[in-house]
């Protein structure tokens, strides 16, 4: 069984938003509008990029942190979680059955890096975006909790396209939305215990480290930074 | 139990010294319509509020992203923390044999049953999609801490509902047997109670096994409801003294609910006789003790968060006490701490108005301390980018006033209904407590020292009550 994970490089990383942009697309996430976003803090993405600042004038050092859902192999939301709703599938991704969730909302006050977002009401595609929505992945209702999948989808693609060729799954062959997308190729995604795979040999690079690792929940997206 | 006993309990117009106690059910009237219309009347105007949550879902209160928790949880902690005044208290009292417990212990089971019952409803309330509320008994895990909150709230619904009603039935009978209207509903309330001595005791047995049973129950009940919080890994939340802390802070509040509704009812009932300043004195010495009990677990707390110093829970401690939480948390430090320690210190201001304006602010600064535990642990993550204030709308407050009209309804109807203080026990206490507690107080005494042959009578009877 493959365990999915990413690697973030963030020296690469302009902060462009393409990412943010491609998920939203490609998972058919609703518009919650700009009166939400900004007046009611409730804003509505699987992929946030956060800005970090560090550093103090004149010597002020601006950063972006590409931040999807971490897919921790010990994951705080899936214990807590009273109608096993969101699960640790095989492949060490974090699912979220939307179909049962009951909008409890335990699951996002339990996860240490506020990972899961709520669809506070209805959701709406705007537009044309309804009808180009991708079919591939279900649209939400209301009242439920949801979050990245790491484009579960495009790995089941990947597995019957591999399959139909009769080969077994390559490093390569998936590669998530906000991965394609980024014209700086600071995300890489792929299997994790593959020995021969891009994304561990970078997880094993010196520069790479985890956010909030010490809480023990083995995250498995790793961020890529020059050591200072 | 003797025979004699019982016969003095028959009901008889000459020797029923009591008739303030069923005068609200055998004489109600317009007064009764008035205040059941009126709070109905409100409990249906939030409801019209909270369809707009129902047509347009969650969107509607003023939760948002790391604020995912509100007013519903809050109330939610706080109604099911006052719920301990009740019966836990009645089981204590009971258990210690105090003999002051006897006009109060109906009155605190009356607010459990009632509170929990409101208390309960509101995770439901907070539900995204309340219509899959099942899921949790379909396919529910036992490893998430909400499933050990419905199990644990479920029991204590039930055990005290049956510890409340099994001290009723003398009651009702009595009311049955006096024929107090609708008949049939006394008549099947009463499960044929005749006054036998076997029945009373198995009633006394009854009474006797709820009582110890209710106790370990209503102690899991909040401390359950601490790990929802604690067992996550939120600064501010994650604390071992969690589950002690929230029992503390559920007697305390309860202690304080229980004064007001005993002076609101002594007012309204005029229940003088029965209440006296004695009582109040009493359980208002008990809520001194828990203020400060509960001081004792805010302190160590926020004290080992403050001197540990660690960034992500520095952030939830200055949020409360110098940052936008400030208000509520000082608010609830007066509250809970100042006013009534001041007050209830002193005999002069311990009196009835004294213990009234207590028993008010605690269970304020009860509130406060729920809001103060669920919100700003919410409001700061430990990734600092997302950071949100919450300010409740209009529904959720309307959901409020709707639960508190809620819980005077539920007084009102069940004081409409039954005594709201037990007349047999109080029956008992004047013709049979006096005996036994001079026998018991005698029995505590050191054996008179005489030699032996004269003095044995004494000696074998001290014996028999301790064996």
């Amino acid at each position: 069984m493959p365990r999915w994970g990413m690697v973030i490089d963030l020296d690469r990383c302009t902060g462009c938003g393409a990412c943010m942009a491609a998920c939203h697309q490609e998972n058919n996430l609703a518009a919650v509008g700009m009166q939400q976003t900004r007046d009611e803090s409730r804003a509505f993405h699987w992929l946030r990029l956060m800005p970090e600042v560090s550093g103090s004038a004149p010597n002020v050092k601006l950063r972006f942190l590409p931040q999807p859902c971490f897919h921790c192999d010990n994951p705080p939301c899936v214990r807590v979680c009273p109608v096993h709703a969101t699960y640790l599938g095989e492949d060490g991704i974090v699912g979220q059955i939307y179909a049962r969730c009951i909008g409890c909302r335990y699951c996002m006050a339990a996860c240490p890096y506020s990972a899961k977002v709520f669809n506070w009401y209805r959701p709406i595609w705007p537009g044309e975006s309804r009808r180009k929505a991708n079919p591939d992945v279900s649209r939400r209702p209301d009242g439920v909790v949801e979050k990245c999948t790491f484009c579960h989808h495009r790995i089941m693609r990947a597995k019957e396209a591999a399959r139909a060729e009769g080969r077994p799954l390559q490093d390569g062959d998936v590669t998530t939305a906000c991965a394609e997308i980024c014209p700086a190729r600071a995300i890489t995604f792929g299997d994790l215990d593959d020995e021969t795979s891009r994304v561990r040999e970078l997880s094993h690079s010196p520069r790479a480290f985890r956010l909030l690792h010490d809480l023990g929940t083995r995250p498995k997206v790793y961020y890529l930074a020059d050591k200072e | 139990m003797s025979l004699a006993m019982t016969e003095s309990r028959q009901p008889g117009p000459p020797q029923f010294e009591d008739q303030d106690l069923v005068r609200s059910i055998e004489e109600s009237g317009v007064r009764f319509r008035v205040t059941s219309t009126l709070l109905l009347l409100v409990i249906l105007g939030c409801w019209v509020l909270f369809s707009r949550q129902i047509l347009y879902g969650l969107g509607v209160t003023g939760l948002n992203q790391p604020v995912s928790w509100g007013f519903y949880i809050v109330n939610f902690v706080f109604f099911i923390g006052i719920s301990h005044a009740g019966t836990l208290i009645s089981a204590i009292l009971r258990l210690s044999k105090a003999e002051w417990r006897r006009p109060i212990t109906r009155m605190a089971e009356v607010i459990t049953v009632v509170v929990l019952a409101i208390g309960a409803f509101h995770p439901v309330l907070d539900l995204g999609r309340p219509e899959r509320m099942f899921n949790i008994f379909t396919s529910g895990r036992l490893q998430s801490p909400l499933l050990w909150d419905v199990s644990s709230i479920s029991a204590y619904f039930m055990a005290s509902t049956v510890y409340l009603f099994i001290p009723m039935i003398p009651d009702i009978a009595f009311l049955r047997d006096r024929g107090v209207r609708p008949r049939w509903f006394y008549t099947f309330l009463a499960w044929g109670w005749q006054g036998t001595p076997r029945q009373h005791a198995v009633l006394e047995r009854a009474i006797g096994i709820m009582m110890v049973l209710v106790i370990p129950i209503a102690v899991s009940v909040h401390t359950v409801i601490s790990y929802i919080f604690a067992m996550t890994l939120q600064p501010g939340w994650h604390s071992t003294i969690f589950g002690p802390y929230f029992v503390v802070g559920a007697i305390f509040s309860g202690i304080a609910a229980l004064l007001v509704v005993m002076i609101a009812l002594r007012k309204i009932f005029h229940l003088e006789r029965y209440l006296q300043e004695i009582h109040f004195s009493h359980l208002s010495k008990l809520l001194l003790v828990m203020a400060l009990l509960w001081f004792y677990f805010t302190f160590s707390e926020y004290l080992t968060a403050f001197f540990g110093n660690e960034p992500t829970e520095m952030r939830v401690f200055f949020y409360k006490f110098t940052g936008a939480y400030a208000p509520f948390y000082w608010g609830m430090v007066v509250c809970n701490l100042v006013i009534p320690v001041l007050i209830l210190s002193f005999k002069k201001t311990r009196r009835i108005p004294g213990i009234l304006i207590a028993s008010i602010t605690v269970v304020i600064g009860m509130w406060l301390e729920r809001l103060n535990i669920v919100v700003p642990s919410l409001a700061n993550p430990r990734l600092p980018y997302p950071t949100g204030f919450y300010v409740p709308s209009l529904v959720e407050w309307g959901m409020f006033v709707g639960a508190i009209g809620t819980f005077i309804l539920g007084f009102v109807i069940f004081g409409r209904l039954f005594p709201l203080i037990s007349i047999w026990e109080i029956r008992e206490g004047r013709e049979k407590a006096v005996a036994e507690t001079t026998k018991r107080v005698k029995s505590y005494l050191p054996i008179v020292a005489t030699p032996r042959g004269s003095g044995g009578q004494e000696g074998g009877d001290r014996n028999e009550e301790t064996a």
